[in-house]
Formats: C-alpha cells, sequence, structure tokens
C-alpha cells in the first residue's frame, strides 16, 4: 500500500514538472521570437519542411475527405428531399470543424513527428550541446524557427484542405449524384460567413499550429538522448499534440458559441 | 563534487585543480567520469553539490544565460564532433564567429580557410558532415572547437579515429597554441603515447575520485590505482619521458601565428 501510494506521489510530481518545464520552455520559445537575430532563414528552411512537402498529403486527403462527405451526406440529405443544401453543410462542416482538426491530425503526423526526431536527433549527437558550448541559445537557433513555421504552415495548410475537400464533395455531388453545381456553390456560400466561421477556422488551426510547434520542439528539445528515447518522444509528441489540438477544439468552439 | 545519475554515484568528494596556461590530461577507465568532468567545466552538466570554477566564476551556480558569456572563452570538441548535419563545413567552422563577431564573409571564410589548413584539411569547405570520414569530422570539429581562439580548449577523445600522421599534427597543434598563445588545455584520451608526451598534467580519474600530479610525480608516486591503471610499460614510459619530450617533435613545426 505504502509502495502505491509513493508510486503514485512519484508520478505525480513528476507530471507537474513535466509541466513546469513545458512551461519554462513555451516561455523561452515566446521570447525568443523577438531576440535578435531572426533566423528567417532557417525558418524559411522549416517552413518549406513543414508546409511545402505537406501540400502533397493534405491536398490529397482533403479531396478524399470531401469525396466521402459529399457522398454520405447526399445520400442522407436526399432521404429528406433536402439534397440542395449539400453545399451549405459540406461548407460548414468543413470549415468549422473538419478542416482544421483533421488537418491539425495530419500535420501532426506528417510534421510534428518529424520535427520531434530532427531536433531528438540533434540531441542524441549532441549537436545542441555544441551549440551551448559556442553560445548560442539552442532554443533559440533550432527549435523557435521550426515552431514558428509550424504555426504559421498550419492555417495555410487548413485553407488547402478545406479548398480541396469542397472541391471533392462538388466532384461527388455534382458529378456523381446530378446536383445543380450552381445550387451547391450558392448554398455554401449563404451559409459559410467569413467573420464566423472561417475567422474560427483560422483561430483553430493558428491554435493547433501553435500547440504542435510547442509540443513537437518540446519533446525533442527534452527527451533521453539515445534512439529509444527519440522514438519515444516522436510517439508522445503524436499523441500529447493531438489530444491538445482536440480539447482546445472544443474549448475554442464552446468559447466562441456555436 | 558529488554527482550521481540515478542511483550510480559518479563522483563522490571529488577535488581537482587545473592550473591556466597547461595541458592536462584526464585519465581513467570507461564510466569513471572523464567526459563527465568536461562537460562540468563547460557548464553542461551541474554537480549535485559543490563548486565547479572556471576563471573566477562558479559555473554551478549561474544562469544559462550567463554561462553563455563564459562559453565565449571555451573550445569544446565532443566525441562525436557535434557538427550541425545540415549546415557546411564552411558553415560548422564559421558559426561561432557569424554569431559573436562583426566579421565579413569573406573574413570569415579565410579564417575557416586558414584553421582547416592548420587541421589539414583543404577544399572540403562546401561539404556536409555526412560526406566526411570519421577523421575528417573530427578535424573539422576540432577547426570549430579552436575558430573563436578560446582560453580554454576541452578535447574529449581527440586522438580517436585519426591516423599517425594526422594524431602528430593535431598533437604539434594542441602544444603550438599551448606554448605560444596560452591556451589551457584538458584533454581525455586512450592514446596515452602522444597525450603523455604533450601533458603538463595527469589526472587519473578512479573510484569516484582523482589523482593528479606531473606524469613524472604520478610515475614515480606508490599510489596503487595509478600503478595498476599504468600497468608496467606505462610507468616504463613515463620514466623514459624526459628523453622521448627531448628527441620527441612536439612543438616543433610552423608557428601557432600562423592560424590567426
Amino acid at each position: 500500500m505504502i509502495d502505491w501510494i509513493r508510486s503514485l506521489g512519484a508520478s505525480a510530481t513528476s507530471s507537474v514538472e513535466g509541466l513546469g518545464q513545458l512551461a519554462v520552455f513555451g516561455g523561452e520559445l515566446t521570447t525568443s521570437l523577438v531576440k535578435p537575430p531572426s533566423r528567417f532563414g532557417f525558418f524559411l528552411r522549416a517552413l518549406y519542411d513543414a508546409g511545402v512537402l505537406s501540400v502533397a498529403l493534405i491536398a490529397l486527403s482533403g479531396f478524399t475527405v470531401g469525396m466521402v462527405l459529399g457522398l454520405q451526406l447526399y445520400t442522407t440529405l436526399s432521404r429528406f428531399g433536402a439534397e440542395e443544401g449539400l453545399g451549405a453543410v459540406v461548407g460548414l462542416s468543413l470549415v468549422r470543424e473538419l478542416g482544421p482538426v483533421v488537418c491539425g491530425l495530419l500535420v501532426t503526423g506528417r510534421a510534428g513527428s518529424a520535427v520531434t526526431a530532427e531536433v531528438g536527433s540533434m540531441k542524441a549527437t549532441e549537436q545542441l550541446d555544441g551549440l551551448r558550448m559556442m553560445a548560442i541559445n539552442p532554443i533559440h537557433f533550432v527549435a523557435m524557427p521550426r515552431a514558428l513555421a509550424l504555426a504559421v504552415a498550419m492555417p495555410l495548410l487548413n485553407a488547402l484542405f478545406i479548398v480541396f475537400a469542397i472541391a471533392g464533395a462538388f466532384v461527388i455531388g455534382v458529378s456523381n449524384q446530378g446536383l445543380d453545381g450552381g445550387v451547391y456553390i450558392a448554398g455554401l456560400e449563404s451559409a459559410v460567413r467569413f467573420a464566423d466561421d472561417v475567422g474560427q477556422s483560422l483561430l483553430k488551426s493558428l491554435v493547433f499550429g501553435m500547440l504542435l510547434g510547442l509540443v513537437a520542439t518540446y519533446k525533442g528539445y527534452s527527451c533521453s538522448p539515445n534512439a529509444a528515447g527519440v522514438a519515444r518522444a516522436t510517439t508522445s509528441t503524436v499523441v500529447t499534440a493531438s489530444v491538445a489540438i482536440l480539447l482546445s477544439d472544443y474549448i475554442i468552439t464552446a468559447l466562441w458559441g456555436v | 563534487m558529488q554527482l550521481a545519475f540515478g542511483h550510480r554515484p559518479v563522483y563522490d568528494g571529488l577535488e581537482c585543480r587545473m592550473r591556466k596556461g597547461e595541458i592536462h590530461l584526464l585519465l581513467g577507465g570507461s564510466g569513471t567520469g572523464k567526459s563527465t568532468l568536461l562537460r562540468m567545466i563547460g557548464g553542461l552538466q551541474r554537480p549535485d553539490s559543490g563548486i565547479v570554477r572556471v576563471a573566477g566564476h562558479d559555473l554551478a551556480g549561474l544562469r544559462e544565460r550567463d554561462l553563455g558569456e563564459i562559453r565565449k572563452g571555451i573550445g569544446m570538441l565532443f566525441q562525436n564532433g557535434a557538427l550541425l548535419d545540415s549546415m557546411t563545413v564552411l558553415e560548422n567552422v564559421g558559426l561561432p564567429l557569424r554569431e559573436h563577431t562583426k566579421q565579413s564573409r569573406v573574413e570569415i571564410e579565410e579564417r575557416v580557410s586558414s584553421v582547416l589548413s592548420a587541421v589539414g584539411l583543404d577544399d572540403v569547405q562546401s561539404l556536409l558532415p555526412r560526406e566526411l570520414s570519421g577523421g575528417m569530422l573530427r578535424r573539422v570539429a576540432f577547426a570549430r572547437a579552436i575558430v573563436m581562439e578560446p582560453e580554454i580548449l576541452l578535447c574529449d577523445e581527440p586522438f580517436s579515429g585519426l591516423d599517425p600522421l594526422n594524431v602528430t599534427r593535431i598533437e604539434d597543434l594542441l602544444v603550438r597554441l599551448n606554448k605560444e598563445l596560452g591556451l589551457t588545455v584538458v584533454v581525455t584520451s586512450h592514446h596515452m603515447a602522444s597525450s603523455l608526451r604533450m601533458a603538463d598534467q595527469m589526472i587519473l580519474m578512479r573510484d569516484r575520485i582523482c589523482v593528479s600530479g606531473t606524469p613524472e610525480e604520478l610515475a614515480g608516486g606508490d599510489d596503487e590505482g595509478v600503478i595498476e591503471f599504468l600497468g608496467e610499460d606505462g610507468r616504463s614510459f613515463l620514466a623514459r619521458l624526459h628523453e622521448i619530450r627531448d628527441h620527441g617533435n612536439v612543438g616543433d613545426g610552423s608557428s601557432a601565428g600562423d592560424l590567426r
């Protein structure tokens, strides 16, 4: 019994300590955003890795998600004779929820895990210590450009995902099921409002990107400096960031007002 | 100092002094804490208790940002090089200059070429670390460690993976930098002959403490740990050290000023 209580206490202490370290890391990451030099070259390289290299995955996933959504919703709506509402339902569900969340989870698996693996392997091969010994802050040099790139790439990839998903639903609804294209576009235009829906979507994806940037760089930065440690950190990034994205999605939706 | 990794004690009352402007050789079996001691001198590892005083500063009590100022005067060669694998040799070696000096790109390139030549490397500036052999990689890392002309140089196994010609080249360079620029050097090495030839002080790590002295003092002493570690061959080598130094070529060659 005593051992059980002791291990519970140790686990709780360790969790609080981990949260504290994450907060300190997040603070340093934030202050390093405004510290010179800007590391713009490293940021562009990281943006290319996180953003450009994710375009094919996001476009393909968006298109297929849109196709499935179009097929499912058209079938369901047609039971009630409401198939003209396909554009509106597809637009709202994609812009408000599916776009940011699915895109966030995809970018977590594609780019977030890669950032953790890269930073973790730099730690395992003492590259981060090498930077420290050159009086260069590794958070400013390595973590900040990558975290910022994830935060910037996420809203852009989200927009791309939504566009391709709307196109996918259009192809199925209009070309396959015979819905009028004008009706689809008109429903979409009338239902989706820029300030409420697109604004919420961009805010969500920006928050998801920031969370992913923080988690991915922190996990790599704090991993055990060996191959197993890097592997554990990479898995942990995917799990932690996915849960953080889903939780924050609910919080933003609830605060924004549906 | 006291230090433990988990339940495994590394140092238990370790006390060690290193004098400015001398070459110190850290010896000891695997796992005795030689590399950890180098990391402590560089402020990368803090003791559980005790003081690590470098150039008048207690590193154990300093914040990371204050350590940065002290580290500008320390060069460190890591065991595996620790070069940034996304950067070329030129970018790696020139990185400290780019970050901490106002030198132009041309000046940085000239300085990098000069330091790379000193370690026997030409025409490698545009290569990435993965395109270098193990020996070349270590020499590039060595060049990066000395490019800022530090006051203290920490070398973790500097001769490992090098052919005899390059062992002599690095050894000569270390001695020249020490004699002409007053560089303080701390070396861990299993390459006993080279290391002992150039060392002013030997520090033997054992049983979580250390024994230190000049090579001659340790060879002539009666410390059982030292006798056991050096063996008969080592003690015989140390006994002939004066003779080897007098006739060896350590410290010969071009001036350290060539590097400047």
